[in-house]
Parts: C-alpha cells; structure tokens; sequence
C-alpha cells in the first residue's frame, strides 16, 4: 500500500462564521457562498456546469433519481402516518434529505459498501432494501431485516458515528484485499462532534484507506444547531486531517451524485479518503418523538421549502423534454402502490418469536445461556395455552 | 509453521510472554486473516514485547502499528472482522481499555446478535490485566467483571505459559468476539510448553490441584497465589482443591460445583473489587446449586471497593497467599 498525499485545502479560513449567519429575526442558516457549494442544479431547476464536476448522466438515469426520490418521499410520509397510528414505535424522517441520500446512494457499485446512521432509507433503496426490512427496526420487530452483506450496506447504526470506524475499518480490508472498491461511511453534523468520527478520519488518513465520509448537515443534532457543534464550515474539517473536503448542496441529486462518484472512484484509484459535507436540511422533526417547533423557527423551514430537491428536478426534466405528465403519473402511481404494500406489510408484520432474543447471541452457543434458554422455555410453557402472551 | 518453531523442540521452557509471542506467530502462520492491531505493536514489538518480531516476519500490513486511539483501534478492528479478517488487537494496558468500551459495549458485543448471525465478529481484544507491577495508577486494573457483564463477549483469563500459548490460538480461531486477559506481572513466569501436544477447549475450567477440605478457585494471576496458598496448608494438614477457572464468561462451574460437593467450602480470589465481582456471581450459582453440601458460606477474597491505591501501598489491596489462607480459615471454621 502506497501512502497518496493530497494537497490538502489551504484556502483562507477566515470567513469561519459564514454558515451561522442567521436570516435576521430568523436564525435561519442561509446557503453558503456559492464558490463553496458544488451545485449542478439550482433550486429553480437549472442546469449548471462545474469545473470539477462533469456530469455523467444518462437521460434515464435522470429520470431514475427522480423516482427513486419521489418513492422513498412516499415511504417516508407513509411511515410517518403509521408510527401516529401507532404501528411504528417510532420513525426518523428523511424528510428534505432525498437528494442527498439518492445522489450518494446512486454513486455507489457492485462491490462497494455503505455504512449508514439510522434516517439512511434513502441509501437503503438505492442499495435495494426492502423497505419492509426498514419498516421491521422502527416496529421493534429485529434491528433491521435485510443481509447486510449481500446487499453491501450494514445494518443502521445508533450510536452516533460508531459507524464510521467500521466503514475504515472495512475500508483497511478492501485495500488489503486489493479490491478495486470503495466504502461509504455516512454520518451527520452532530457526529462530527464525536470522538470516533475524529478518530476514523484520522485512522483513514494514516492508512489512505479508501473510504469516503458522507455528511449531511442537515443543520441540527436534534435541537442543536450547527454552530454548537463547529466553529468552521464543516468540510473544512478534513484539511485538518490531510484528504479533501467538498461542500455540495444536498438538495442537487445531480451534484451530490457527481461528487460522490468523484469522490469514491479516488478512493478505488487509491488516492484516499474525502470528506462530503452534503449542505441540506431536516424538514421535519428529528424523529417523531421530537417536536422542531420548539427551536426553530417556521420561517427557516418556510425558506429551504423553496430549496426542494424533488421539485428542482421535476422543474427541470419537464422543461428539458425529458419526461411528461404521463411519466410523473406514472411514478404518483407506483408511489401510491408502494405505499399500501408498504402499509399492509407493516401492519401484518408478526412479533418475533419469544426465543428469538436467544438465537444469535453467540456463533458458538455457551452452556449457560442455553440453559438460561431452557429455563425461559419451561417458564413460558408453564402458562396454559403453553405460552405468555 | 515458523523454523523457528520447527527447530525447536516440541517441548520448551518458555514464560507466558514468550508462549504468546509463539502462540501468535503460529496462528498468524496458521490464517493468512489474522491481522494484529495495536500502539506499538509493530516494530517496539509492544510495551511488553508480546508481539516481537512479528512485524519484521509477517510484515506491516498484518502487525499494525496504529495511531494512538483505543475506540478507533477496536471499531476499524470491528470493520476489518466485517471484512473477514480476524483482527488480533492489543489494548496497552487494562486502564486503557475504557475509551474503546463504546465499541466492545455497543458494537462488538452486540454484532452477531443484532444481525441474526449474518455478520460474525471473530476478534481478540488482548489486555494485559491485574497489579502487582508497581505501576502508576490505570496500569493496574482488573475490568473484567464489566466485559463478564456484557451478553455477546466471552472472556478468558490465562495463568500459565501452556494456556497462553494454545488460549491465544483458539481464542483467535473463536468465532466469537473474546476479552483475552494477560497476567500480566507473570509474564516472565516460566514453565513448559508441549507445543505438539492436542490442548483442551478453551472456554472451560480446570482443577489444578486436588484436595478434599477447600475448594479454591482463581484466574489469571491469582492462580498461582492459590496454587502457593495450597501448598502453605499442606503443610499444616490442610487439603485444598484449587481450579483454575480460566473462562470468565461463560462460566464452567460443572468441576466447582463437582468439588464443592465434596469439600462443602468454597473460597473464590481475584484481584477486582469484591462488590459485583465475578466472585459474587460465583457465590451465588455455587449456592444455588450446591447448597446443600455447603458447610460454610462462600467466600471472597479480592480488591477492596476503592480505586487502585499507589503502588508503595498496592500489596495491601492485592489478594495474597495469608489472605486466602485467612479465608480458607473461617470457611473451616464454620
């Protein structure tokens, strides 16, 4: 393994406040500068061409991104109901984070593997994860259904950015392997406040393991905003570390494709890891235990509506002839099918079996569990019926 | 197989440093997988030079030195096991294992259980454990009670160069994430190795010396305290059972509570704090089921409940050959 070094970003930091300048009387977080954000489509659906970022797309692929956001949008307020009506114990909406989560979802390959927190469900459909397999972790039926290895995307992790040492981690493998792939290890603004987070990028960097960090900020940890957690742009970070950072606006599929394409090719050519911030928004609560109203203001969230990730490529594929009113039908009505299937497959989900909490605690079982096992058996048999429920 | 190893013959006189040094060139012979992790691990050959060498034969790759960091060492351990590697990792010292406790906790426990099996975490998190060195304070501690109380971890801790030496090897071929705990004031402790011989299973205990009045049990570095303890009686006509237990979790208590019935005493010696120790766990399975043979209560003999004292003083916490001997006197005096 050969050590790539990078030239790191030593541009002048001195603008350190820009990101928490609020919208007077608001406190709204205002995009950043525009010579620091890749985009490729602006919010009002252009087409902008970047230096750094062609991009390589087909007209199908386009297409692609734009029902991959729209079904996964669907999912998301179908799960949201349900958790209301009492068939989930909770969810966490990626409610205004599509683009980010298809963009770097899309970028992915065969071989490659994702390492996602917990609100990844848009990751997990471009990696082709049965949304009921999602459905199952927040019904408290299993931690999450689907194989993480046959799939090349891990299960969802809680504790915040415990997941980013495994994504290096794994990444030491493939470059031991001599694997032409990469991993993607996602994280938000809070966990950059983490210590593993810090130590991951230090560990990738030491190794030039090829690993790429995908944040997004969505501007708050819970209730917490930005600026609590740093006192600089967060993609600035990585210089610090020694690997590229790039800020990409995380409502532009098209950028934030571009740039993890970018971004994960360097590190299967073996120059490294790189450092995402994708720039976005949580529009709605951090999960539905959670009440935004209490910290933020409506009319910050009333700005980034106009800064909608599906409605900005809807503009654009309508007024570049690349789809019509009968392909925007077509994908309301897969929408609505997923919805009921995903509703009925929820609700018809059944409870584990009582033993299961046994099953894999161990590859190798141990005596003492076993008979812990029995004993929990023989109580549960002792009820009539054979069994509590 | 090394030449080193080859040419030597099968039955050496090695300390329980050197007997993991083999035990790891062996297994890292034996698995193209196993890589080892660690602070200074590679070519200092660690702090207590456990892993000699290995870096020069196996290569940087495979013995890793790495930055200073326990959690990034465990958690990028956790991802290279995802990976299918079998990462050997090295915590420097016991007190050092707390900032990679998010990681064995959350993580590395819980892997295999929460993936339904899909995702096994074959690793070894090796510590060297106990006092009795003379050290600063974080140099002394015995944590095994926590790693004991975690469902998904087993934990070994090994007394004797013959264990050392084939522990570290199953441990490694384990398909379980293990806590392998290194006495480590008794690494320079000698005895010999058979290294043609077939060793027995890993996670069992063992009776190490048969007697008929007290049942003594230990790990780790207190084995050999028992084992001076036993002799000690002897020559006031006491017969003392000492066994070693050498797994920690899961506990093998089928040879104790065999012994128990016998003797009707019990005496349990660690060097952790008693409260919640492994030897309260202990106590309370052998009086569950062996109470009616009992002639006296179990008893502990361990750490006091206060942090590790400075070492001038560190002789006075530590459980020694009169304080087991106290003990074994009041369980006779019952």
């Amino acid at each position: 393994m050969t050590a790539v070094r990078h030239e790191t970003d030593d541009a002048d930091i001195g603008d350190l406040h820009e990101v928490v300048d609020p919208v007077p009387g608001a406190g709204a977080p205002h995009l950043p500068r525009q010579m620091d954000l890749v985009q490729l489509l602006t919010p009002e659906g252009e087409r902008l061409e970047h230096p750094d970022y062609p991009l390589d797309v087909s007209d199908e692929e386009l297409r692609g991104c734009y029902r991959d956001m729209a079904l996964v949008r669907r999912w998301d307020g179908e799960a949201t109901a349900l958790q209301r009506q009492g068939e989930l114990g909770i969810w966490a909406s990626l409610l205004g984070q599509e683009a980010a989560q298809l963009g770097a979802g899309r970028a992915l390959r065969d071989g490659d593997t994702a390492f996602p927190t917990y609100r990844e469900h848009g990751v997990a459909w471009a990696r082709g994860v049965d949304p009921l397999h999602v459905m199952s972790l927040f019904r408290g039926v299993d931690n999450g259904g689907w194989d993480p290895v046959a799939l090349g995307f891990n299960l969802y992790t809680v504790v915040i950015g415990a997941q980013t040492l495994h994504a290096t981690g794994y990444a030491m493998g493939v470059q031991r392997d001599g694997a032409e792939s990469a991993v993607l290890a996602f994280l938000g603004d809070g966990a950059t406040s983490q210590g593993e987070v810090n130590e991951a990028m230090v560990f990738a960097a030491s190794f030039s393991a090829p690993v790429v960090f995908f944040c997004q900020n969505n501007q708050y940890a819970i209730s917490v905003p930005l600026e609590r957690q740093s006192r600089v742009p967060l993609y600035r970070r990585a210089a610090g570390f020694g690997f590229p950072g790039v800020r990409v606006d995380g409502n532009d599929v098209l950028a934030v494709l571009a740039v993890t394409r970018a971004a994960l090719q360097a590190a299967r050519e073996g120059q490294g890891p790189t450092f995402i911030e994708a720039f976005t928004y949580r529009m709605g609560a951090h999960t539905t235990s959670d009440d935004p109203t209490r910290y933020r203001l409506a009319a910050e969230v009333e700005e980034w509506k106009l800064r909608d990730p599906i409605a900005r490529l809807m503009a654009y594929l309508s007024r570049s002839g690349l789809a019509d009113a009968a392909f925007f039908a077509g994908v309301e009505a897969e929408a609505d099918a997923l919805a009921a299937r995903i509703r009925s497959g929820t609700i018809g989900m059944p409870d584990p079996r009582p033993t299961a909490m046994f099953d894999a605690v161990y590859a190798e079982q141990t005596p003492p569990l076993a008979a812990q096992r029995a004993e929990f058996e023989a109580y549960q048999a002792s009820f009539e019926g054979g069994e509590r429920s | 197989m090394s030449a080193e190893v080859l040419d030597a013959p099968a039955t050496q006189e090695l300390t329980i440093g050197r007997a993991l040094n083999l035990g790891l060139r062996r297994a890292m012979e034996d698995d193209p997988k196993v890589v080892l992790m660690g602070e200074d691990i590679g070519r200092l050959g660690g702090v207590f030079r456990i892993t000699d060498g290995l870096q020069k034969d196996f290569g940087e790759d495979r013995v890793v030195d790495t930055p200073l960091a326990e959690a990034g060492i465990v958690g990028t351990a956790v991802g290279l096991a995802m990976r299918g590697y079998r990462p050997v990792v090295e915590i420097q010292f016991d007190g050092f294992v707390f900032p990679a406790c998010n990681q064995i906790v959350t993580q590395v426990a819980k892997m295999h259980a929460r993936s339904r099996g899909l995702v096994p975490l074959p690793m070894v998190i090796r510590i060297p454990f106990g006092g009795g060195i003379g050290a600063v304070e974080h140099h002394s501690e015995s944590p095994e009670a926590y790693f004991a109380h975690t469902p998904g971890l087993k934990v070994v801790a090994v007394s004797n160069p013959v264990d050392a030496y084939w522990g570290i090897q199953q441990a490694i071929a384990a398909p379980d994430p293990v806590i392998f705990l290194e006495p480590k004031r008794r690494y320079w402790e000698k005895g010999p190795v058979d290294t043609s011989a077939t060793p027995g299973p890993l996670f069992t205990s063992r009776v190490v010396r048969a007697g008929d009045d007290v049942t003594v049990l230990a790990y780790g570095p207190m084995v050999t305290t028992a084992l001076q303890a036993a002799e000690a009686a002897s020559t006031e006509g006491r017969s003392l059972e000492v066994i070693d237990l050498r797994t920690i979790s899961p506990l093998d208590l089928e040879p104790v509570h065999e012994s128990v019935r016998r003797t009707g005493r019990c005496v349990v010696v660690h060097e952790a704090p008693v409260t919640l120790g492994p030897g309260a766990e202990i106590a309370a399975r052998v009086t569950e089921t062996c109470f009616h043979s009992l002639e006296a209560p179990v008893l502990r003999v361990g750490g006091y409940d206060v942090p590790y004292p400075p070492s001038k003083v560190e002789e006075l916490l530590l459980p020694d050959l009169d304080r087991v001997l106290d003990a074994v006197d009041r369980a006779m005096g019952f």
